[in-house]
């Protein structure tokens, strides 16, 4: 074990794995966090604690992971590069480390344009890769970035992202070698809705014998709405949704979009569970955490594996 | 070059608004190859600020020079006779930020004013178009990268791009903005160098940027 995170020990077991996903809140209120939380708690191996997603100033994820360890859920610490130097990224991970986090997903993190405070100066002195590559060092040899030696070592499992819906699209799996290469355990896609294009990705993941090295998370959102659904198509860059999605939901009375979306995610599952390679599902149900119980359950996913009691018996 | 661009007029207005007689100087540098602060712009500017004021029946004196270069002391002490002999309210640079700087520092009493934003280094694309190509970070690694710079031309400044941004070779900050990772892509495979980009590049040592404290380059062969 690299860490010995339950997310670990799922995977290390051979389960597919799931994870969920929850966006701190913008302001102070740790029962927000309570509240949502508790939609997530059994149904998900790990929950990734966004870190300022899309540049909009929330409730700092590693307390937010603190708070979700004492409720007895394991966390996924997000980090993000674009507001920390390497100086505090690695004094971060020291800190997540001594509360008990035992995940992290090193993301560059959207540009500030995006968010709440475009005014702000970003930082990115290093990258995504970079950050994987950080952790490593420090988990693996006891090492900062500087060589020096670390009293106390942190213990991470390495997560990362990728998005196979980007361009250039036959650059996507070098850079994902590249990602395994620098210490990535595992990774979690972008939101998938083009299910040719990610079998493809998948496909050549698995040939170049990079799923073996590290465990692939097919990220699903469920789409709430046809609005959720021409939004995404149309506004958010590197998402491909295709018609056939947008037409269905098209045909569905409005009070029914949701009911349908989460079928779609559901149906999303099965098929992905039959391609090579894939480790499990991240499934990011965005403020729609109380929904995520039908999608792990419909899929044929629950009860989740509790690895440490596999291993006692 | 260093591509700089004139502050909105209002602004400038408002930096002159108590003053009657000022002096306003161009550079012959490179504010005069992008049409920013050369001695066209310098006549233009003069007319409308005499224009915009004698509008509001509060004339103003302006006298114009245009130097070499406002980056180089020995230009800049040109301006000691007319400064000396005119008892100007203030003096305007039409220089990048280099020229308001260094007249400051000459003319310890007089009270200067930058004209121009100086945005970025770069050059022009077509006629009346500049876009950025350097940072200056002090330390060029271009030539790993297809000749393009991800650290000016990527949003993100990433060593290991493209981001999961990157859409149909546009960067997801701006639809007009390329994106330099699908460049370098583009580029490394024409060159049949793709296998340069399948390897970790490490840390950037930032210590040659900014980052290190205002720079300084100190070449003894040619002090004197």
């Amino acid at each position: 074990m690299k860490a010995g995170s339950n997310l670990e020990k799922v995977l290390a077991a051979g389960h597919l794995a799931v994870t969920g996903e929850l966006g701190p809140p913008r302001g102070a209120d740790a029962e927000v966090i309570r509240h949502k939380a508790k939609y997530l708690k059994g149904l998900v191996d790990s929950v990734n604690v966004t870190d300022n997603q899309t540049s909009v100033v929330r409730m700092c994820s590693m307390a937010v992971c603190r708070l979700l360890l004492d409720m007895g859920i394991e966390p996924n610490l997000q980090m993000v590069c674009r507001d920390r130097n390497r100086i505090a990224i690695q004094s971060d991970l020291l800190g997540a480390s001594a509360l008990g986090i035992k995940n992290v997903l090193c993301l560059s993190g959207d540009h500030q344009k995006f968010g709440d405070h475009p005014h702000a100066k970003n930082v990115f002195d290093i990258d995504s890769m970079q950050l994987i590559a950080t952790v490593k060092k420090m988990r693996d040899e006891g090492k900062l970035i500087n060589d020096q030696a670390l009293e106390g070592v942190p213990k991470f499992f390495i997560g990362s992202a990728e998005n196979p819906f980007a361009d250039p699209f036959e650059f996507r799996v070098t850079r994902l070698g590249k990602k395994i290469a620098a210490g990535s355990d595992f990774l979690q896609t972008q939101c998938i809705y083009n299910m040719q294009k990610f079998r493809t990705w998948m496909q050549q993941s698995y040939d170049a014998g990079l799923t073996e090295k590290c465990s692939i998370l097919a990220g699903i959102t469920p789409l709430k709405s046809i609005g959720m659904a021409r939004y995404m198509q149309k506004f958010v860059p590197g998402l491909d949704v295709p018609d056939s999605y947008i037409n269905r939901l098209k045909g569905v009375d409005k009070k029914l979009q949701g009911a349908e979306g989460i079928k779609i995610a559901i149906e999303q599952i099965q098929e992905i569970k039959e391609m090579k390679g894939i480790a499990g599902f991240h499934v990011m149900a965005i403020e729609w955490e109380e929904h995520v119980e039908k999608i792990v359950s419909g899929a044929g996913l629950l009860p989740r594996p509790v690895p440490s009691a596999e291993q006692g018996s | 070059m260093v591509v700089a661009e004139r502050k909105p007029m209002e602004e400038i207005l408002t930096m002159v608004a108590d003053f009657k007689k000022i002096l306003l100087t161009g550079c012959k540098g490179c504010v005069t190859v992008c049409n920013a602060g050369g001695q066209k712009e310098v006549g233009i500017l003069a007319s409308a600020l005499k224009i915009a004021r004698k509008k509001e029946d509060r004339e103003i004196e302006i006298d114009e020079i245009t130097l070499e270069r406002q980056c180089d002391p020995e230009y800049i002490d040109q301006l000691e006779k007319p400064i000396a002999t005119n008892h100007y309210d203030a003096v305007l640079s039409m220089a990048c930020s280099v020229g308001p700087q260094y007249i400051a520092k000459r003319f310890e009493d007089v009270l200067v004013f930058p004209v121009l934003n100086t945005t970025f280094i770069g050059g022009s694309l077509e006629h009346g178009v500049w876009a950025e190509f350097c940072q200056a970070c002090g330390s060029c690694v271009i030539h790993n990268f297809g000749s393009i710079c991800p650290i000016t031309r990527c949003a993100k400044s990433l060593m290991n791009g493209p981001c999961g941004g990157s859409s149909r070779g546009k960067c997801e900050i701006n639809p007009e903005t390329d994106c330099a990772w699908h460049l370098i892509y583009d580029r490394m495979k024409r060159l049949g160098r793709l296998d340069k980009l399948s390897t970790v590049v490490m840390y950037k040592d930032w210590t040659t940027n900014r980052d290190g404290g205002p720079r300084k380059i100190v070449r003894e062969d040619l002090k004197l």
